[in-house]
């Protein structure tokens, strides 16, 4: 197969690299956008979840007699309600040593974290459902369990799924060279124990689930806060029993996701269910409460790490064993492996390591399941080896930037194949250091660092490279061994009547802009104006098979099959147009909507061409005549490497322990850029999350299982007055080879983060010795490390 | 009539609306599933995010730790009242300038709450900006493009230092 010329992708572009302002801003701005809570429908009832107060305790009786006393109540339902009218979702890997966990509408049996759903009221209002939650009994018998994982990973440790054998639900090795070999004989080692705290997405809109049947067509509509609606009808079509003409469903505007609402959650079931029971419209809102508590959630790995060097600073060896927290059940679609896996796949980072072994084991304990949050793996990984980096060049005595500068992939050595067998497209990693460093002037801010510090102050300089695989095509899954496809992406565009452009998707945009930027790709490459352009996305419908948005994949995936897609309608409309204008079609040229001959001066609207196609009859031979309309699946098979290098300098206040970040900057190869003003949109808010992994934000289960964080004045989220302004350097180095030369970008910022900002604390209370080793690092753990550094002398 | 109801007028962008509500009803609930004004967003009925920020004569407030009941002939103002999509108010431009949004969940609380800042607070500085933006939580934008876009606003009401 030859490669296909998308040579004119570059040749004229004009809506692809400009700051072109966001189509959906009208409607969000004024309060006219819908999200699934502004869904109304007539007789609708609302739904109301009691969830357990245990981390792991048998169900024993539920007594709900009382609920019935509250005007209002319509019924009240356990798992018991709903037997022979729902198989379990079950979230099967191709990995060896794994134990997929089902995922139910509502707690069967047994409860296994705070916060599982077990008992749901259906009222006349959330208010009079709310009121009847308290009515209802619900009598537990407490089980043992081990809510830490270094408990929990143990062979003795109580069983949570006892189906499986054991809480250890996934195991993986990823092994190159004889790395013990290397460490025995290895200049230098350095090493430690890293741990990036459990994390709650939380995004601005909690879960809304809206369910409503149609008793005549006898068929179902969920419309979800979810970034997966493909995904969900997929999966809610088996376990509900329903063919997908009689499910559709549609993530309207959707508040936000960054993984949180990216998997599918019992509670989807559940309003399905009721709606096909009561035959009525029944709709769930999660309040903040139950989002803290039950929302998937993200990291939770231990680290322990180490890492080989020679005298000169190259490192020779990398070896670590990760225990990952995934709480109690594995989700589907992703599986307990997303989250773990990647934190071994990823570990190397941009670096050239020969020796390597990663060791993961995901371990279950009484917890909200973690899932994707933005990142994926990557924070954790890039927090424990940027730590490890800076580590080894304080043990040699050499600067952090030169030894990064020593170690990334260089431009000759692309494609470099990683370890765990990731391959590295070509990409900016050494030359976003370089920006980083020119950005703030690297040499003056040292020198501005040690004339703080010499007036007494702890100030330090943070950096961190990392590389993330984004666009990831049908080469491998998103999540390891998971049986979903998430490599490819379909675009159907047509042109009606009217000669308007409607270009429908998988993807499913809940922040990211994506209906201006698919329609800047689709204007650029059609030919029309992008007000004749409208992008559809975020519905189950559109195109016979969907995912969503994730993954950092939908400027690749769905830009490419944008491109694929203009692409061939292109070529149909110059075809007609040839027709109507008795010209060759290759002497025709589309842009703006217009069609022009180069030959001649003649001229046709892209309306004119839709009217005579489609209402003009005769005007077009009709053995000739085609319809306007195209669709089309991209698979870029491999995946594309996005890197970038963050920087910044800190300032620990020695009075609060608190962290003032003094400034930031982000070096980073995003690829070709459809849109800048978005692009940087997308850095800003990821580096904001990474600040707050990085200093704020901890989801703390007590030792009885409970979850401490009740509220966003627990569970402390960056504010304005926290977080510096950012500098973005955009480096384009060589285009990755898909269709496009877009790169993924939606993540970076929160892999990158953390251990910036890490590093630069360490390098702050350095003179102190302390180094930071467990993230966020709160006044109260600064204040701990500094005491206990002092008391150790 | 003994239904443990209250009648309230609420004067809601100008227009007086009566109804009987239970004394606990929220004022955002109110707006949105009494009036129908769902511009008006819920993020956590603590009071914490800020998403529910309406206007209360003239000062903002936040409509989810506001009983519908207090409200009863006050005059509240919410984002349906600032700008349509067709005619977008001069902070809501300022917002699409500068792409300010994302997701759009915060933005209709953030707007109400810049309203009143521009109205009655100083400006002058990034940190009395920032300060002034801290009620209101964005988990988007990273608050960059919405200081530039407060920025542009308060420049336009005098000097910056």
């Amino acid at each position: 197969m030859s490669k296909p010329d998308y040579s004119d992708v570059t040749m004229r572009p004009k809506m692809v690299g400009k700051r072109i302002k966001r189509t959906e801003d009208r409607r969000l701005l004024t309060g006219t956008g819908e999200y699934v809570d502004d869904v109304q429908a007539a007789g609708m009832l609302h739904v109301a979840i009691r969830r357990s107060d245990q981390p792991h305790a048998r169900i024993v009786s539920v007594d709900a007699a009382g609920a019935f006393d509250i005007p209002g109540v319509v019924g009240v339902f356990d798992i018991s309600d709903f037997e022979g009218e729902c198989q379990p979702a079950v979230p099967t890997s191709r990995m060896k040593d794994y134990y997929a966990t089902p995922t139910w509408p509502l707690a069967r049996g047994k409860v296994r974290y705070v916060g599982e759903p077990v008992v749901a009221v259906v009222a006349e209002s959330r208010y009079v459902a709310e009121d009847a939650l308290e009515h209802v009994l619900i009598e537990y018998e407490p089980l043992p369990f081990a809510i830490r994982q270094v408990d929990a990973v143990k062979d003795d440790a109580p069983l949570l799924h006892e189906e499986a054998g054991t809480n250890v639900i996934i195991r993986r090795t990823f092994e190159r060279a004889d790395v013990d070999e290397v460490f025995r004989t290895a200049p230098h080692t350095v090493g430690g124990t890293f741990r990036m705290t459990r994390k709650c997405a939380a995004p601005m809109e909690n879960r809304s689930y809206m369910a409503q049947w149609d008793k005549r067509r006898r068929s179902l509509t969920l419309y979800t806060s979810s970034n997966i609606p493909g995904v969900v009808r997929d999966v809610l079509s088996d376990c509900l029993g329903l063919s997908s003409h009689q499910l559709r469903v549609i993530a309207p505007d959707v508040g936000g996701s960054f993984g949180g609402k990216g998997s599918l959650y019992g509670e989807e079931m559940l309003v399905c269910l009721l709606a096909r029971k009561l035959e009525r419209p029944v709709k769930y809102v999660a309040d903040r409460l139950e989002d803290l508590a039950a929302l998937s959630q993200g990291f939770d790995e231990l680290i322990e790490a180490e890492l080989a060097l020679d005298d000169d600073g190259h490192f020779l060896g990398l070896r670590a064993d990760v225990i990952g927290d995934v709480g109690a059940f594995s989700i589907y679609p992703w599986t307990a492996a997303l989250e773990t896996v990647q934190v071994i796949s990823f570990l190397p980072g941009p670096y050239k390591i020969e020796a390597y072994r990663g060791r993961i084991r995901g371990v279950l304990t009484p917890k909200p399941p973690t899932g994707p949050y933005r990142g994926v793996g990557r924070p954790s990984s890039t927090f424990g080896m940027e730590r490890l980096v800076d580590m080894a060049a304080r043990k040699i005595g050499m600067d952090p930037a030169e030894i990064r500068r020593r170690n990334l992939v260089r431009d000759d050595e692309f494609p470099y194949r990683t370890a765990p067998g990731i391959i590295w497209d070509r990409s900016a990693f050494q030359e976003c250091l370089e920006g980083a460093c020119e950005a703030l002037d690297y040499p003056r801010l040292v020198e501005k660092r040690d004339a703080m510090r010499a007036e007494g102050r702890w100030v330090g300089i943070g950096m961190a490279s990392y590389a993330e695989l984004t666009g990831i095509g049908s080469r491998i899954s998103v999540a390891p061994g998971m049986p979903i496809n998430t490599g490819t992406e379909t675009a159907n565009i047509s042109i009606d009547a009217t000669g308007v452009v409607t270009a429908a998707f998988g993807v499913a945009s809940h922040g990211q802009g994506l209906e201006t930027t698919l329609a800047q790709v689709i204007s650029d490459q059609l030919g029309c104006s992008m007000e004749d352009v409208i992008v559809l996305h975020g519905d189950s419908s559109l195109v016979p098979m969907s995912t969503g948005t994730f993954a950092s994949r939908s400027a690749v995936l769905g830009g490419g099959a944008a491109t694929l897609a203009s692409h061939q309608l292109k070529a149909k409309v110059l075809k007609m147009a040839a027709i109507l204008m008795q010209a060759e079609p290759d002497e025709l040229e589309m842009d703006g909507s217009i069609i022009t001959a180069r030959s001649s001066n003649q001229s046709l609207t892209l309306k004119e061409v839709a009217k005579a196609v489609y209402n003009q009859m005769g005007r077009i031979p009709r053995d000739q005549r085609v319809d306007l309309v195209v669709q089309e699946t991209y698979d870029p098979y491999l995946g594309t490497a996005c890197s970038s290098t963050h920087m910044c300098m800190v300032e620990v206040d020695p009075g609060t322990y608190g962290v003032r970040i003094l400034n930031y900057v982000v070096s980073e190869d995003c690829g070709r850029i459809i849109n800048p003003m978005i692009v940087d949109g997308q850095v800003h808010g990821a580096v904001v999350q990474g600040i707050g992994a990085a200093l704020l934000e901890e989801v703390i289960h007590d030792d009885d299982g409970q979850s401490v964080a009740a509220s966003l004045a627990d569970y402390l989220l960056p504010v304005a007055t926290g977080v510096p302004d950012i500098d973005i350097v955009h480096i384009e180095a060589e285009l990755p080879n898909n269709v496009g030369g877009f790169r993924g970008m939606g993540e970076g910022g929160t892999i990158g983060a953390p251990a910036t900002i890490a590093n630069a604390i360490s390098d702050a209370l350095s003179p102190l010795g302390v180094g930071i080793d467990k993230l966020p690092a709160t006044p109260e753990r600064l204040f701990r490390l500094v005491e206990a550094a002092k008391a150790a002398g | 009539m003994n239904d443990g109801k209250t009648e309230i007028t609420v004067t809601v962008n100008g227009i007086n609306h009566t109804r009987r509500v239970e004394p606990r009803l929220l004022l955002s609930d109110f707006l949105r599933h009494e009036l129908g004004l769902t511009g008006t967003h819920v993020g956590c009925e603590h009071g914490v995010c800020g998403a529910c920020t309406i206007s209360l004569n003239g000062r903002s407030a936040r409509s989810c730790l506001t009983l519908a009941v207090m409200a009863d002939r006050q005059e509240v103002e919410t984002i349906e009242a600032q700008g349509t999509p067709d005619n977008l108010s001069r902070i809501q431009r300022a917002f699409q300038d500068h792409h300010g949004l994302q997701c759009g969940f915060c933005t209709p609380g953030m707007v109400m709450a810049i309203a009143d800042l521009l109205a009655h607070h100083p400006l002058e500085t990034d940190e009395q900006i920032r300060e002034g933006l801290s009620g209101n939580i964005c988990r988007c934008t990273g608050y960059v493009h919405i200081i530039e876009a407060v920025r542009e606003l308060a420049r336009e009401r005098g000097p910056l230092k």
